[in-house]
């Protein structure tokens, strides 16, 4: 084979899997992005149904239940303008409370939102920037509403 | 020189101006929606009378402070020497706003806890921090539940608020105040509100 | 006063490492031996000087020296001695000082066995050391000052966050810095190659056994990390795919592609161009890292750990040295070009194909850590990159790489005959494939992932033994013990990593297949059931440490009606934060985990319980360990030493030659 030819291969190789790899990553993001939603947004029927999102907020103080199975949970996540219930199965991190940051990921079903998976705040003074950022869209658009 | 060997250094100039650009963004830097805003109102007990009720009107015709604060918050000890410093120098009247006093302090369960318990413990927790520590503030009022926090959009301690003639928002601080922050962007802003009439 | 001593020693240690960097750097443009000969002495002064620091920091927490602002809000009276000591690099600053204090301990060890090196060479690879540890020292010392004083005193310190009060955390930072800072020698040979203009297979031979070493801390740290995670977290996830993770993971790969590509550039000459890019980009990503991780720009959520002005300084840190060093590169590299021709059909070809793999695969982890950034930025939402993402580049990237990786080893250098060497490994590929989708569906989980992943594992481990069978072979009519001994320690090494591949490939298949969760509401006397075990709840007690509150249930396990052992998964919370943590406790077994930890008690006085069955999990970690003992091996290689040894009599000749 000669030099030339082999090069070309070689090349041409490199760019068709360069291709595939980007055309990977591409699907990927397309089918796995987890958009972020606040709870205004939610109830204003922004998010999508039938696919995985993010809420973030703060849990209502005094809405944690408890199912008899013991192992469910329902509670509300707010940010301050809207609230949004949510229902939970499976144990709840550490640092989860009333009146706390939060961000759960799910989906929405029938106005109850069902999370796989709920994140709190990790630190105490702080929360989870998505929760934090939720706060700050209701109160900007709190304001606008004023005037 | 080819040019094909640039392309890394390129690459890498992009990716860096992305991260240039991803540092602005962080939290602390974002302003708040309430700047050059109304302060929301509220009516507060203070911590020396809790008989009695602060509002914002007490400090209109004044450009103050409002500092978010507790005892349970260990940047807010960071920032507080430097309160003191500040009463001492008579540079801007601070007011404090004792944050969740008792019901942040993850050490403390407030459940089935009364409101008028829970007062009296933050009244007696936030009196004993401010004789330890100093008291830098013409008042102090109390957010027992957080309600005027969220008004304010706090959502961490400390956090300060620059408060003009009028009673609007003019300027948010988010953490501790450090003597460089006071001096080149909170001191400037005092000396031009005032200028402003 | 200590915290003083120690503020100073730091400051000293800077203006050495500014020496090291400007002295050497100039003597080996000038030629000048005298100047190049200050490298070695400013590089252990150093040293000295920042270990001596550290030794104070270490001090003032052990001591309880709450006056130190860092001491009090990562230390306790009460805090165990050992998680006192750990506590200093638990934290930003302290984190900092000993990446410093590891760069410069990599910087001696060079000093030390380099001394075969050419005197011009070293002069440069310290100048380049030198500069980069100047930068991060003086990035300690400008913003984030860990001897800063809090006056006055406070009584009692804030606690190291109970998460990082773990044996796995003593060892996991050091290992991961060490890992990280490692590939700064490899960075630090190729700029001096740059530099020199002197490209060769020495360089690469050079490079190669620092390069090794530094992957292996990097795996091990990576390793410890992940099992820190298993058991520490109180869930049972073992990987994350979360930033802070992939920080490390990144380095990593293209660490990975790293050292087969200097294989090539050492035995061929080929690639050379490639290789010190890989140099450069495997170091750039550990500051990268290091960036990402410490500026706040994704984890903004520890507000205080942050703060705009330190993402500043080691941004402008990171333009610097990896803008240098590209802007360099791009100067430099066509003098690079040519080197060791070869066939399509050649081990130089697969090396070649699996590290742009892994190259991309590191690209497409860097992309979706940046990716929320890269929106945010754009001001197109806040979204999310989690692990699904990652799995779905990663799995289709990887394969590719695992059946190369296997194949490689059996084509010659230079050129082979494709059609031959296909059908010698065919027999092992169709039987693989065969034992895979058959193991699938022997543990009925017939998926293709489950499928695939069976497959590749069986393929490493076939091919490893042929390829084994067939390097024994060569020598027909020799002894056993001698075709044994004629193999060396680099190929031993090599054959360990890759049959490590095929055992984390079948933990990390079997886990993801056959893993079972519950989580149940338990009273006294109350069991479950899950994966064929039993679980008994025994009641919970009050079990409180030093530093914290706890209870602790005790679970009884039991498989087909024997009692295997009692779980004591516990809940704590650390009194000086408040914090709650849980801690899980595991019955660990080789072909399986049975994973507790405990929730919340309900208000009846019922916990909440999760169960957790692992099965084969322990195969990850011990894949990991296969795949760092082969570095081992491949760095022990005598071959380094004996030319090293050559090396080092051409360097005095040369000398000789010199003054002569």
């Amino acid at each position: 084979m000669k030099a030339r030819s082999k090069r070309l291969m070689l090349v041409g190789g490199g760019v068709a899997l360069l291709f595939a790899a980007v055309a990977l990553v591409l699907s990927a993001f397309q089918q796995n992005l987890v958009f972020f939603h606040t709870p205004t947004e939610v109830s204003e029927g922004k998010a999508p149904t039938g696919k995985t999102f993010r809420i973030g907020g703060m849990v209502e103080d005094g809405s944690i239940q408890r199912e008899a199975d013991g192992v469910t949970v329902r509670f509300a996540i707010t940010d301050t303008a809207k609230v949004i219930p949510v229902t939970y199965k499976g144990t709840l991190p550490d640092l989860f409370k009333e009146g706390k940051g939060a961000v759960v990921q799910g989906k929405l079903e029938g106005g109850v939102f069902r999370a796989t998976e709920v994140l709190a705040k990790h630190d105490e003074n702080y929360m989870p920037p998505e929760a934090a950022h939720a706060v700050e869209q209701a109160q900007k658009a709190a304001q606008t509403l004023s005037q | 020189m080819k040019a094909k060997f640039l392309v890394p250094l390129l690459l890498f100039f992009g990716l860096a101006g992305f991260l240039a650009f991803g540092l602005t963004l962080n939290p602390r830097e974002v302003p708040s929606p309430l700047i050059d805003k109304p302060a929301p109102n509220f009516r507060l007990a203070r911590l020396d009378q809790p008989e009695q009720t602060f509002t914002l009107e007490d400090m209109r015709g004044q450009v103050w402070l409002l500092n978010v604060w507790a005892s349970w918050c260990v940047a807010c000890r960071q920032e507080h020497p430097l309160l003191v410093r500040m009463a001492e120098q008579k540079l801007v009247p601070v007011v404090g706003l004792a944050y969740k006093e008792v019901r942040g302090d993850g050490a403390i369960s407030t459940r089935g806890m009364s409101l008028e318990a829970e007062t009296a413990m933050a009244v007696e927790r936030g009196r004993r921090w401010l004789a330890d520590h100093g008291n830098p503030y013409v008042v102090s009022v109390m957010d027992i539940d957080g309600r005027v926090g969220i008004d304010f959009g706090v959502y961490g301690v400390p956090e300060t608020f620059l408060i003009d003639r009028e009673g609007r928002i003019r300027y948010k601080h988010i953490g501790p105040i450090t003597p460089e922050s006071l001096q080149t962007q909170i001191m400037p802003k005092v000396e031009e509100l005032r200028r402003a009439g | 006063m200590i915290p003083e001593l120690g503020h100073f020693a730091l400051i000293l240690a800077l203006v050495l490492s500014l020496v090291q960097a400007v002295v050497p750097l100039v003597g080996a443009h000038r030629n000048s031996s005298a100047l190049m000969a200050v490298g070695r002495p400013a590089a252990q002064g150093q040293f000295f000087f920042i270990l001596f620091s550290y030794v104070c920091l270490t001090w003032a927490f052990i001591q309880s020296d709450f006056s130190v602002q860092l001491a009090a809000t990562n230390s306790h009276s009460a805090t165990p001695l050992m998680y006192k000591i750990t506590g200093v690099w638990g934290n930003h600053e302290g984190s900092l000082l000993l990446w410093a204090m590891s760069l410069s301990l990599w910087t001696v060890a060079v000093t030390v066995f380099s001394r075969h090196l050419p005197d011009a060479f070293l002069a440069r690879v310290l100048g380049v050391l030198g500069l980069v540890s100047a930068g991060f020292i003086s990035f300690t010392l400008v913003t984030s000052n860990p001897f800063d004083r809090l006056l006055p005193a406070v009584a009692e310190g804030r606690d190291l966050n109970p998460l990082l009060q773990d044996p796995g955390m003593i060892i996991h930072p050091p290992l991961l810095y060490m890992g990280y800072v490692g590939f700064s020698v490899a960075f630090a040979f190729a700029i001096a190659a740059l530099l020199s203009g002197r490209l060769d297979a020495a360089w690469a031979r050079w490079s190669r056994p620092w390069t090794t070493i530094a992957w292996v801390f990097l795996t091990a740290g990576i390793a410890v990390g992940s099992g820190w995670a298993y058991y520490e977290l109180g869930w049972g996830g073992w990987w994350f795919w979360d930033p802070v993770e992939n920080a490390s993971f990144m380095p990593w790969l293209l660490g990975t592609a790293l050292m087969h590509s200097l294989a090539v550039t050492e035995k061929r000459g080929a690639f050379r161009s490639w290789t010190v890019l890989l140099a450069i980009g495997a170091f750039s990503l550990s500051l990268l890292g290091t960036f990402l991780v410490r500026s706040g720009v994704i984890t903004s959520v520890h507000a205080f750990a942050t703060d705009p002005k330190r993402g500043l300084y080691i941004l402008a840190l990171l333009v610097i040295v990896i803008g240098f060093s590209l802007l360099l590169y791009a100067m430099r590299a066509n003098k690079l070009m040519g080197g060791g021709s070869f066939g399509l059909v050649s081990r130089e070809t697969s090396l070649l194909a699996n590290n742009v793999l892994l190259t991309v695969a590191s690209a497409s982890v860097l992309l979706g850590t940046l990716y929320p950034l890269f929106l945010d930025a754009l001001g197109l939402g806040k979204i999310s990159v989690g692990p699904p993402y990652f799995e779905a580049v990663f799995v289709p990237l990887m394969t590719p790489v695992v059946v190369l990786m296997m194949f490689g080893p059996f084509l010659r250098w230079k050129d082979d005959d494709l059609l031959a060497e296909v059908r010698r490994v065919a027999p092992a590929f169709v039987a693989s494939v065969a034992i895979g989708v058959g193991g699938a569906w022997a543990v009925d989980h017939l998926t293709w992932r489950t499928a695939l992943g069976l497959s590749l594992a069986a393929w490493v481990v076939l091919a490893s033994l042929q390829l084994l069978a067939r390097r024994l072979g060569e020598r027909a009519g020799a002894s056993a013990g001698s075709r044994l001994r004629s193999i060396t320690a680099s190929w031993w090494g090599m054959w360990l990593a890759h049959f490590g591949i095929g055992i984390f490939i079948i933990g990390v298949t079997m886990v993801g297949s056959l893993d079972r969760h519950l989580d149940v509401k338990m009273k006294e006397g109350q069991h479950a059931e899950l994966a064929g075990y039993t679980f008994v709840f025994r009641g919970a007690v009050d079990a409180d440490g030093p530093n914290y509150d706890a209870a602790r249930g005790n679970i009884e396990l039991l498989r087909d009606g024997r009692s295997l052992d009692m779980l004591t998964p516990e809940k704590r919370v650390y009194l000086a934060q408040g914090m709650p943590m849980t801690e899980a406790s595991l019955d660990i077994g080789l072909f399986r985990d049975v994973y507790v930890s405990l929730g919340e008690q309900l208000e009846d006085g019922a916990w909440i319980v999760s169960l957790y069955y692992k099965p084969f999990i322990s195969w990850i970690w011990a894949g990991c360990v296969l795949m760092g003992l082969g570095g081992v091996f491949a760095a022990a290689d005598r071959r380094y030493r004996r030319l090293a040894a050559r090396d080092a009599a051409a360097a005095v000749d040369g000398r000789a030659g010199a003054a002569a």
